[in-house]
């Protein structure tokens, strides 16, 4: 989870203010995930990308063909809210697909807030969830972003 | 032979399977074919109207079924056809 995390916060950082978008991938073993990478992926929103985000279906394709190449499972999206809190939108609870989940970045231009992560339950209700214990809030050089793959 | 490419958030109506093969003719008749094999499944891809729900996309290979012939369309050998959720949010 640390590089996946640094992976996330890194992109939330660098996108800002636009919302950034990837995938995370990794291993359910019973009832607990663990997110052992994340890959940024475009944000292909026409219109404020501020406030909305969207994922093209080829770069979604791809991230299954990854998962399946490297043995992980697609565990689900994460992206930002710059200048918003951590938690679930009405826009995110509409397109949300049951199973993934969703963590949420909350970001400042130079720092992030807070991260949580979100699943949809059997109810149509946001749960938070525990995919890791994670670090506390730290301020993350946007540079660095340029180094991390990603899948487009 | 072709091949239907399940996401992973639906495997758990086909048992966990990633993959579904067919010897259908057309897209239409391959995700018949899938529902069939896994009737819980039925509901997530397509609405009462029997039409795929406007949250559900289609490829063929790296095609949008939308811009082919639909679910008419045919399914070369050895194809794979992907179904993918729309992904967005805000």
């Amino acid at each position: 989870m640390p590089e996946a995390r640094k992976t996330m916060t890194n992109h939330a950082v660098f996108s800002f203010p636009d919302e950034c978008v990837g995938f995370i991938f990794g291993v359910e073993t019973g009832q607990k995930r663990i997110v052992t990478r994340a890959i940024q992926t475009c944000n292909v929103k026409e219109g404020d990308k501020r406030r909305r985000f969207q994922i093209s279906p080829l770069s979604y394709m791809k991230a299954e063909k990854y998962a399946l190449q490297h043995g992980l499972t697609l565990l689900g999206i994460y992206h930002s809210h710059p200048l918003h809190p951590a938690v679930p939108s009405e826009h995110d609870l509409k397109q949300a697909v049951p199973y993934f989940s969703y963590p949420i970045i909350s970001v400042t231009a130079d720092n992030i807030q807070a991260i949580r992560s979100w699943q949809l339950g059997e109810s149509g209700e946001f749960a938070e969830e525990i995919l890791e214990p994670f670090e506390a809030p730290t301020a993350i050089t946007s540079s660095l972003a340029i180094h991390t793959p990603s899948i487009h | 032979m072709s091949y239907i490419q399940i996401p992973t958030p639906l495997r758990k109506f086909t048992q966990n399977q990633a993959s579904f093969e067919t010897n259908a003719q057309t897209v239409g008749q391959s995700l018949h074919e899938l529902v069939t094999q896994y009737p819980d499944l039925g509901k997530h891809l397509h609405d009462a109207a029997q039409k795929l729900k406007p949250f559900i996309r289609v490829y063929l290979g790296e095609e949008d079924i939308q811009y082919l012939q639909a679910e008419a369309t045919p399914v070369p050998e050895n194809a794979v056809i992907s179904i993918i959720p729309a992904i967005a949010g805000g």
